[in-house]
């Protein structure tokens, strides 16, 4: 009966382990999405695009004005 | 017998807690993870004010796509072209590699999924994004 029990425990423990290895990390991909994403778009944390003040390209020479 | 399986019960748990531990993090920090953030970086000063005149918007797959060439001054259209090409391609290879670094190829297209959806949460104001459905709105 002990044995039993415990053979169920370590089974199940087990697939607990595969269950993690197996299992997407949502939240620790968000995590890293967003580390690289500020880093592409220089941002600062919790900052949109834009929101950091430099402005490394031109916005003066406006696509729309030649038409 | 019990001592057995209290081992066996102690080896689990050690592996569940490293798995548990693993998954805290995703590993980013590789050369070809670094090589592609560098050029995406590089080639973002370029893509911006294409995004702000909303020729170039956001897709809901985590790409970026040209959606009105008519933004675009004719004698720089190929150029963006070639540089919205361009950093599809480091996307597409950027979601592989992150899946590859965390030895699980598999994991790609979430990944991708990801990307896209904070890509989208993090745009600028007035920029172009997909939404589910496959629309365009400025956000």
């Amino acid at each position: 009966m002990t044995n039993k029990f415990w053979m169920a425990i370590a089974a199940l423990l087990l697939a607990g382990c595969v269950t993690i290895n197996i299992y997407f990390p949502a939240a620790a991909a968000e995590k890293a999405a967003d580390k690289i994403i500020n880093e592409v778009w220089q941002l600062k944390d919790g900052e949109t695009a834009g929101d950091t003040g430099d402005t490394p390209d031109k916005p003066a020479t406006k696509p729309g004005a030649t038409k | 017998m019990k001592l057995h399986f209290l081992r066996v019960l102690f080896i689990c748990l050690m592996s569940v807690a490293s798995a548990a531990l693993a998954a805290a993090d995703l590993e980013i920090n590789t050369p070809a993870i670094t090589t592609l953030k560098n050029s995406m970086q590089q080639r973002h000063s370029q893509l911006a004010p294409h995004y702000t005149s909303g020729a170039v918007g956001l897709t809901r797959d985590g790409q970026i796509v040209l959606r009105d060439a008519n933004a675009v001054p004719l004698p720089q259209r190929q150029a963006i072209n070639s540089l919205v090409g361009a950093e599809n391609q480091d996307r597409s290879a950027l979601y592989l590699e992150i899946a590859r670094a965390n030895q699980h190829p598999e994991w790609e297209s979430e990944i991708r999924s990801t990307f896209a959806g904070r890509w989208i949460e993090k745009a600028q104001p007035g920029w172009w994004v997909q939404d589910n459905q496959g629309g365009w709105k400025k956000k």
